[in-house]
């Protein structure tokens, strides 16, 4: 199952080697992993997804914990949520394909960015399952490039989750 | 008042406590080598960086305190990896200094750089490179607190030159803050309430002791919770010495290379209390039927290691001293009787023993290194047969003094750790247990004993093979010793070569004596004791069995 954390981590450099090695030597899989800095320019937040069970998780949990450079971890899947990931996808669109890669880019929502003699590059976010479909319904036209961010996700309502109180790790089994 | 970075260096270890460390010179830590020249810190130099990394984790398996290192950029700091993960592995307090090429040549591949951050990231429990002289001060004080509180562990601090030499005003880093850094100290009162729990209801109890009963000074509650049930003690090869191992209610040591009867009360017991271990799987063997139909309770102050290996029914997070101080506390003292007359039984059933015949056994050297020494001097091993042999027939009583690699396996910690381990107790008899061919991996060390006058013991095992790998190979490879046996060399010429002292033991009859001999001699003294070629160790878990099911 997919696990989606948000985790706070100080903005040091080395800290992404940190995270990433801990997953790589431990053997979790990473779906995806995206960084950037928060409100506080000193911290990073990193929203990663996870494939495991739950004791994978609970592992990974405790594991990123022991990292000094980790302040805060949130296993948000429980949660509601809102999750957004961007693409950027450059399409083959020659003059017969313009228009229904245009519609296909208003049904999206996507929107137009760059253009060129034979290929048009669109725009869209949404989540993990909307831009999924997206690149589905491009690909019979020809996707010459395709870049995603990973997705980033933030709890819904006023429940703040950068704070430093830890929500803690699961001690208990 | 301004000072180089090198100068505030030695004055922030000096500030944190720290008296000695061990190392070894080169390019870019000359520096803090100038600084070194005329200061207090004592500097013990060894011969080579490994030497100097094992010394500084025998000086803090010995005395608690953490063990320092420094070594130069490169090929300095790769030195010392082996030790940094050596002592990651066991949990030891460590802080490893490496110099670094300065901040202007970093990432260019620069003569002698090496990313020793980035090699070490996995195998320290942090650490840092310093950018800015002014940072000095605290980073000593974070990578102390670090390596030395909660779980401890090594950390390693890299100095670019240019930092050592810059200047900076020396100001108290004042009370350490690291958001990230946390862990319990007291555990969860219901988690204390449930293991009381089922140790009340437990009718088959048996301890299960690692090294963190031993890193968490939590044997006196150990002791007094074992003697409150009156139940057994088993304890892996890091607990050695956490319980004492003359008690009645000791078993000994558990797993591939542990007694019958440890093996067998934890297959049979109905709640393994797991204190301060891993579940590592030198001591489970097969997880599936490990302790089958018990209740596992596991108390650490690492959560991660809750779960990690083994399912457990009652974890316990906090420190070890003080989880067993609470539940001593509640506990109303009790006696399963019958089981422990069923252990009694077993233990006189399936001693741990071995026979004797005209050759001069292994087990018999160790148990009169034993006798000789009264139970009471620092033990350091290498790693393979000898170091088995020495955790089954030494009697160790007080904790810290069996010093030996556990995770790592690391051949040629040794020697280099009992000189660490004698500036740590500079009255006392250590010696290190070596065989032949570990004493090759770090005997350089011999000028390091010599030098300083350090009166360590050396006790060659030899059997003129790699001789566990050779057991190996007999039991598992049908006998075709592949590159396991060795040509020595002559260990009492190279002792005298050096400038120590170098005896060998010629006749079964002559080891009490020699033995005698050695120890009232205040000087590095190796003692060569030939032994039987091919002799086993018993009893044996074969890999992926049960630990019920065991050979010899």
């Amino acid at each position: 199952m997919l696990h989606t954390l948000a985790v706070l981590v100080e903005n040091s450099p080395g800290v992404l080697a940190r995270v990433a090695g801990l997953f790589s030597r431990r053997g979790y899989n990473i779906d995806s992993l995206a960084v950037g800095r928060t409100e506080d320019p000193e911290v990073s937040r990193m929203t990663i997804v996870v494939d495991g069970d739950d004791r994978v998780l609970e592992q990974v949990t405790k594991q990123l914990h022991k990292l000094v450079d980790v302040i805060k971890i949130s296993d948000i899947t429980a949660d509601e949520y809102v999750d957004r990931e961007l693409v950027l996808i450059k399409v083959n669109a020659d003059h017969s394909q313009r228009v229904e890669v245009i519609q296909i880019c208003d049904v999206f929502r996507a929107r137009i960015v760059d253009l060129g003699r034979k290929t048009l590059t669109l725009e869209c976010t949404g989540n993990h399952g909307k831009i999924n479909a997206l690149e589905e319904t491009l690909r019979p036209y020809g996707i010459k490039e395709l870049v995603r961010t990973g997705k980033i996700a933030m709890v819904r309502g006023t429940k703040n989750n950068t704070g430093y109180q830890d929500i803690g790790t699961k001690e208990e089994n | 008042m301004q000072k180089t970075g090198a100068q505030i260096l030695v004055d922030s270890l000096l500030a944190e406590g720290v008296d000695t460390i061990f190392g070894y010179p080169g390019g870019v830590v000359l520096p803090i080598y100038d600084v070194l020249y005329d200061s207090e810190l004592r500097h013990i130099l060894t011969r080579h960086e490994q030497g100097a990394a094992h010394a500084a984790d025998g000086y803090a398996r010995a005395s608690g305190k953490p063990g320092v290192c420094l070594a130069t950029s490169g090929p300095g700091a790769t030195n010392l990896v082996t030790g940094i993960a050596n002592a990651y592995m066991d949990s030891i307090p460590m802080l490893a200094i490496t110099g670094q090429v300065p901040t202007t040549l970093l990432g260019r591949d620069s003569f002698q750089e090496a990313d020793i951050t980035g090699i070490t990231l996995p195998i320290t429990k942090h650490n840092f490179l310093v950018k800015d002289t002014k940072d000095i001060a605290r980073t000593v004080r974070e990578a102390l607190h670090i390596a030395t509180s909660g779980r401890p562990g090594p950390v390693l601090i890299d100095m670019p030159k240019d930092v050592s030499t810059g200047m900076a005003e020396h100001l108290d880093p004042g009370p350490v803050q690291l958001p990230g850094y946390r862990f319990n100290h007291e555990p969860n009162p219901e988690q204390v309430a449930r293991a009381v729990r089922a140790i009340e209801e437990s009718e088959r109890p048996v301890i299960y002791a690692g090294g963190g009963v031993v890193s968490g000074g939590a044997h006196g509650e150990l002791l007094e919770l074992t003697e409150m049930l009156l139940m057994p003690v088993a304890t892996t090869m890091m607990g050695l010495g956490g319980f004492p191992g003359n008690h009645p209610l000791s078993v000994g040591m558990l797993g591939m290379h542990g007694s019958k009867y440890a093996n067998y009360a934890v297959s049979e017991c109905d709640l393994l209390i797991g204190i301060g271990v891993r579940f590592d799987d030198r001591v489970t063997s097969k997880l599936e039927e490990f302790a089958p139909g018990a209740t596992i309770m596991h108390i650490d102050i690492d959560p991660a290691e809750i779960g990690k290996n083994m399912g457990v029914d009652i974890p316990v997070v906090g420190e070890v001293r003080l989880a067993l101080r609470q539940i001593i506390d509640r506990l109303k003292p009790r006696v399963a009787s019958r089981w422990r007359d069923k252990i009694g039984v077993w233990k006189k059933e399936h001693p741990l023993d071995f026979e004797a015949n005209g050759q001069l056994k292994p087990q018999e050297v160790v148990r009169e290194i034993c006798n000789v020494t009264k139970s009471n001097a620092r033990i350091t091993t290498e790693v393979g047969q000898h170091q088995m042999f020495t955790a089954q027939y030494y009697t160790f009583t007080r904790p810290r003094t069996f010093i030996s690699s556990g995770g790592l396996g690391t051949m040629g910690f040794g020697f280099p750790a009992a000189i660490g381990v004698q500036v740590a107790c500079p009255d006392e008899t250590v010696i290190d247990i070596a065989g032949d061919g570990s004493i090759q991996m770090n005997i350089q060390e011999l000028a390091t004993a010599v030098n300083y006058n350090l009166p360590v013991k050396i006790a060659i095992l030899n059997n003129g093979f790699l001789g566990m790998v050779r057991q190996w190979q007999e039991l598992f490879y049908n006998r075709r010793y592949s590159y396991t046996e060795l040509d020595n060399p002559d260990f009492v010429k190279l002792a005298e070569a050096y400038g120590a002292v170098g005896m060998r033991v010629s006749k079964k009859s002559e080891l009490r004596s020699a033995l005698e001999e050695t120890l009232a001699v205040n000087k590095p003294v190796v003692l060569d004791i030939p032994i039987e070629r091919e002799e086993n160790v018993y009893p044996m878990v074969a890999p992926g069995e049960p630990i019920h099911k065991m050979l010899g």
